[in-house]
């Protein structure tokens, strides 16, 4: 399956990852490797196969509703490129 | 105190021939003279590790010591540890110094070892060459012109050279194994669910599993008994019972039944690699080892169907790098949509953004179940045969790699050739099954390993048949410095 332009550009919307006008034809080329690469798995007939999505057959562990850990609130504001004292600072979105 | 196996080291210190600060003054010393040839390490805190070395003679002096106290391991980048900067490769988190520890790193402080520093991965661990790493190439020290292959090429490249006398490292589709194979060396992959992801920064989730690099099966017996532990704090860590990994390396292995999948022994499989092969068939049929024809019929779709489920996940998991909680973020933007698209422009290398698109693309509308659910339907194929296999052998052999370490560069411009070095390690990914790679041999004076593929929590059986392997060869001993 070949590429568009305007997938690529769609695709970088939803990765939020900007790629550079100059370097499209490149990224293009080397996701259609891939794609041819991973196409391949389309002639096995899978009709029927249960999906597995994880390798072992276990169920999600529940555990009593308590707090278990200290407020680190201040070690983890201080790793942000940019916070106050309360929140991490991000270019405003609302007018 | 170079070359000395961790049960050597361990009776070096009890005996107090040598304190742990001593030991590991030796190794800074080594990776002072070696790093900057080798680059295996991305960071190396003298002042942290020797705290951690003197705590450790004093735990020695107590008489409170186990298997591995005071002795300086090299941890992948990949494990958070706390106030020590944790970069997984990436300049995504150049600035990253972890609040908290890794339940790896964790159970390694527990047990008094002492952090020896953080090695040289591929960035995000996405990657077969450690080409991809924002800190530079890491170079192989059987032959520096030569690539120690990836993901933990900085931890295999640490050990081979005597920088470390092991490593820890991780493995989503051979990052352990494949390294391991091109560096002369031990790296075992443990079943998925025996060693907690806690901390350990998350690249594909359902297949991601730490391990370690070592010089033997017996050292890597040692590391997993510290390693392996349950961990409520991961929701897929398993409860299971720990053998005494050590115990059983001495079980008879006399008439038990080794499979060899015909889909890896065809045609395809490198000739150089098929007589090493051979010759370990060999030397497993003089100790009474029976050997079996099996078929893992699908095993030749696990790289398409990796390629659709890895980046899938890491598509997911590295949609938290936004440069708004920590990390890297963009100096230049005109409002939050500029912010995140060139945060991630550029804090992001070319393969894991390439490996995001990807991802992007087979989880997108309209792709979902033409790629992401076939790859997971033939995923449950690839890892039925395995369980049929296992009906009528104990272990399957197989190759660890197509060959021996490739030249710096060679695989750079072509990522579909640079992903076929996983060809015979990532079935057991995603199957979640343990397997182990071990030193076989040299072709023009580089390493090659095999494999051992158990069934799931069955680690002591691939340790104690790769220990008995190691009684009768001297692969393992091997050190670069041998090689002419």
């Amino acid at each position: 399956m070949a590429l568009t332009d305007k997938e690529i550009k769609k695709l970088s919307h939803l990765a939020k990852i900007n790629i550079d006008s100059k370097d499209e034809e490149v990224v293009l080329s080397k996701l259609e490797g891939i794609i041819k690469l991973i196409d391949s798995m389309q002639k096995v007939n899978t009709d029927g196969i249960q999906p597995m999505s994880h390798a072992l057959d276990i169920t999600q562990p529940l555990r009593v509703d308590m707090v278990t850990e200290e407020n680190q609130k201040n070690d983890f504001l201080k790793l942000g490129p940019e916070s106050n004292e309360n929140y991490f600072i991000v270019p405003r979105v609302v007018e | 105190m170079k070359n000395l196996s961790l049960k050597e080291l361990n009776l070096g210190l009890s005996n107090k021939k040598f304190s742990s600060e001593e030991l590991t003054k030796f190794f800074l010393n080594e990776i002072k003279t070696s790093n900057p040839k080798i680059n295996a390490f991305i960071t190396v805190d003298e002042e942290k590790s020797l705290q951690q070395a003197r705590d450790a003679d004093k735990r020695i002096s107590q008489d409170n010591m186990n298997e591995l106290t005071g002795i300086p391991i090299a941890q992948k980048d990949i494990f958070c540890a706390k106030g020590w900067k944790t970069t997984c490769g990436s300049k995504m988190l150049d600035n990253f110094y972890s609040p908290y520890d890794s339940k790896v790193i964790e159970l390694f402080n527990q047990s008094g070892a002492v952090n020896l520093g953080k090695t040289n991965m591929d960035e995000f661990a996405m990657g077969s060459s450690n080409e991809t790493s924002y800190y530079g190439q890491v170079r192989n020290p059987w032959n520096l012109d030569f690539v120690p292959g990836g993901s933990s090429g900085g931890s295999a490249a640490a050990v081979a050279s005597g920088m470390a006398p092991a490593a820890t490292a991780t493995d989503t589709g051979g990052s352990i194994r494949q390294p391991a194979s091109l560096c002369g060396l031990t790296g075992l992959k443990p079943t998925y669910g025996l060693v907690s992801r806690f901390g350990m920064i998350a690249f594909a989730s359902s297949l991601d599993q730490a391990g370690p690099i070592t010089k033997s099966a017996e050292d890597c017996a040692l590391m997993l008994k510290v390693m392996a532990a349950h961990d409520e704090r991961d929701s897929t860590s398993v409860d299971h019972n720990i053998p005494d990994y050590l115990k059983n390396l001495d079980n008879p292995i006399k008439g038990k039944t080794i499979g060899l999948p015909k889909e890896f022994f065809n045609d395809d499989l490198n000739q150089e690699v098929k007589v090493i092969l051979e010759q370990v068939i060999n030397s497993y049929q003089k100790m009474g080892v029976n050997f079996k024809e099996i078929s893992l019929s699908n095993s030749h779709l696990s790289i398409p169907v990796y390629y659709v489920i890895a980046p899938a996940e890491a598509s997911s998991n590295l949609s938290r790098y936004d440069g708004v909680k920590f990390g890297y973020r963009a100096k230049e933007f005109k409002d939050l949509e500029e912010m995140y698209l060139k945060t991630r422009e550029q804090g992001f290398g070319e393969e894991v953004k390439r490996r995001i698109l990807i991802g992007t693309y087979v989880l997108s509308a309209g792709y979902y179940d033409a790629y992401y659910l076939k790859a997971q339907k033939i995923r449950r194929l690839i890892a039925d045969d395995f369980k049929n296999a296992f009906n009528v052998c104990d272990l399957i052999l197989a190759p660890s790699c197509p060959s021996t370490a490739f030249k710096i560069g060679d695989k750079t411009e072509d990522p579909v050739s640079m992903y076929m070095q996983d060809m015979y390690t990532i079935s057991t990914n995603l199957a979640g099954l343990p397997a182990i790679s071990s030193p076989a041999g040299f072709i023009n004076k580089m390493p090659v390993g095999f494999q051992l593929i158990g069934n799931y929590f069955d680690e002591a059986t691939i340790l104690n048949f790769t220990h008995q392997y190691q009684q009768i060869t001297d692969w393992h001993q091997k050190n670069p410095e041998d090689v002419e």
